[in-house]
């Protein structure tokens, strides 16, 4: 177990160094570094000066490397906008992020584990035809519109519930379904495929057979097996839902990393852009980490044949 | 055919399947209502791109400050020159639908075929060759893999920049950069599997050159996987163009998007619920064809891509 766990931790270091190089990329893509400090009338001395000062007159691989020496410090610059260090800003706002996150993951659990059990368990009867339906149609339908369309209903036209923002307890109520519908709809498609072929297996006649309730044959064994692929897919859709926290922020005034983000790329503060963005990826790669403990703690096939 | 026709053939028959091997994908649409469906919203839209301005009622960028924040014809003070209503300018909100149709289609067709040309080639090249640059691609694709799609699309434009240039070209270029590792990923798959057949051994038996094997015997026996994806694809990017202008980050105004439209009548949810529902119901229907569509195709030419 350890040993699996080790690997996996030692196979995130190249996706790391390359996001790394890509950000770099990124950033030196964005014109010269220079014409940002030095003030506009400038002469060719003074920018010379002043791009000597920084080293970006030194070759390029030396220049990544201090960046990342720098980037693995924490340092990615000063925010132009808010005159202090990037990375704290962004630390600031994880938080209110990953409490929406939470939140929607949980709301997609609640939706999706019932709807995909229930409909491969009732297979083409109308309540499995609803549930596809919905989750068919759930594909189709952008997240944001989701959201501005629970706004109208929920928060214009009833009242119930705040239009954004997160100073009530109520606060994350629509963000939160949002966010959790757009997962939910993928999820119950998968339990529900994953539950049809489990069902198929002779175990559970066997099960059956030995004179178990009908809802202990489907939860102890039906559900449990079909839960694999399932952590599967739960693991892929937490980075989908950390992509789309950025929207469903935006449109909730939720003052999360994401509405950061955004914000900092409108008025181009690059060094909030890159510590945001090393920070999502961070939280993504972690997330995905998780999910493989999960995953191994639940079937013990991957870590007899990891190791 | 036989005199003796299907019946004698046994019980494997008696479905009737066409006679004639090319008309039997007619069969198989005539026979698979969502497929009919998709085929009908697509072909719609298509249509009504190609119509554009001839069909619009009215000219889709003309102020009328008289007539503004009308509601749809069906609503109480509606009027039936503006069957949709009209936004806080008094434009006609039917007739922004329809010319929005076609930055959606045109966008989410490049974006495809630009993800398509760098994932097949990736696909194709490091599925044949192996080795070092298959290592190095792969492990890019694990990279772009951990960083959520919009993140990566506001990492590229925080450094390019938001205003000026052209910034469809860079709502392509960034779409492409997002969608072709699923490409890659699927090509690569197949190739690996295409590579070791007995023709591509004799071809190379006989001397061809690499990349012609690949031309010429690998490629037309992957078409059909990408065909499939392709469409399924489209799909996505009209949700990623219209989530990025509705960010503000994709196409600016006055061009006409769903996106921007979603973003303005955001703003007047309030007082005119239709400005922010219609567009993203034409989303949803113009979504919801390229899936079912494309779940069709998937059905009838590889049917192996099933999740």
């Amino acid at each position: 177990m350890t040993t699996y766990l080790a690997s996996r931790l030692l196979q995130m270091v190249p996706s790391l160094f390359l996001l790394t190089v890509v950000l770099f990329a990124l950033m030196r893509l964005g014109g010269d570094p220079v014409m940002h400090l030095a003030h506009p009338e400038a002469s060719p001395e003074e920018i010379a000066e002043i791009r000597a000062a920084y080293g970006f007159d030194r070759p390029l691989p030396e220049q990544y490397l201090k960046q990342l020496r720098m980037m693995l410090r924490g340092d990615f610059g000063e925010s132009f906008r808010f005159r202090s260090p990037a990375l704290p800003l962004v630390i600031e706002k994880l938080p209110a992020t990953m409490e929406l996150a939470a939140v929607s993951m949980l709301v997609a659990l609640l939706i999706a584990i019932p709807a995909g059990l229930l409909s491969a368990i009732f297979q083409n009867s109308p309540l499995d035809l609803g549930v596809t339906t919905t989750s068919t149609l759930g594909r189709a339908m952008p997240n944001f519109w989701i959201g501005i369309m629970l706004i109208l209903l929920f928060a214009v036209h009833l009242g119930w519930l705040p239009v954004s923002g997160r100073l009530e307890a109520t606060s994350i109520i629509l963000p939160a379904l949002t966010l959790g519908t757009s997962v939910a709809t993928s999820l119950a498609r998968i339990l529900r495929s994953s539950m049809l072929e489990v069902i198929r297996q002779e175990y559970m006649t066997t099960a059956k057979a030995k004179g178990l309730h009908r809802w202990a044959v489907v939860l102890g064994h039906g559900l449990r097996n079909a839960l694999i692929p399932f952590i599967t897919v739960f693991g892929l859709q937490m980075a989908w839902l950390l992509g789309g926290s950025v929207i469903v922020e935006e449109v909730f005034a939720w003052p999360g990393m994401g509405r950061l983000l955004l914000n900092s790329v409108k008025v181009r503060d690059l060094s909030v852009v890159m510590a945001g963005v090393c920070v999502f990826a961070l939280v993504v790669m972690g997330t995905n980490l998780l999910v493989d403990f999960l995953y191994t703690a639940l079937d013990p096939r991957i870590r007899y044949s990891s190791s | 055919m036989t005199a003796s026709g299907p019946q004698a053939l046994g019980p494997e028959s008696t479905v009737s399947e066409p006679r004639k091997y090319r008309y039997r994908w007619l069969w198989r649409l005539r026979h698979s209502p969502t497929g009919m469906l998709g085929a009908v919203i697509v072909v719609g839209v298509v249509l009504v791109v190609l119509l554009g301005t001839a069909i619009a009622p009215h000219d889709p960028e003309l102020i009328d400050l008289k007539q503004r924040l009308v509601p749809p014809v069906w609503a109480e003070g509606g009027s039936v020159g503006h069957v949709l209503g009209t936004d806080q300018l008094g434009r006609d909100v039917l007739s922004r639908i329809i010319l929005g149709t076609r930055i959606s289609l045109l966008v989410g067709i490049a974006g495809v075929a630009l993800a398509m040309l760098t994932g097949v080639f990736l696909g194709v090249t490091t599925g044949f060759w192996g080795g070092w640059w298959d290592g190095l691609v792969s492990r890019f694709l694990d990279t772009f893999l951990s960083i959520p799609f919009i993140i990566l699309a506001l990492a590229v434009i925080g450094v390019l920049g938001v205003k000026g240039g052209n910034n469809m070209l860079r709502l392509i270029l960034v779409l492409g950069l997002a969608n072709w590792v699923i490409f890659t990923r699927v090509v690569r798959g197949e190739v690996l599997a295409v590579k070791e057949r007995d023709y591509v051994e004799a071809a190379r038996a006989i001397g061809q050159r690499s990349w012609m094997i690949m031309l010429r015997y690998i490629l037309p026996n992957v078409t059909a996987s990408i065909i499939v994806l392709g469409a399924l694809q489209i799909s996505t990017v009209i949700i990623a163009e219209a989530s990025l202008s509705f960010l503000g980050l994709g196409v600016q105004p006055p061009t006409i998007t769903w996106g921007i439209m979603l973003a303005d009548g955001r703003d007047h949810l309030a007082t005119s619920w239709w400005l922010a529902t219609f567009p993203g119901i034409a989303i949803t229907i113009t979504v919801l064809g390229f899936i079912l569509w494309g779940d069709w195709l998937r059905d009838v030419l590889d049917p192996r891509l099933r999740e």
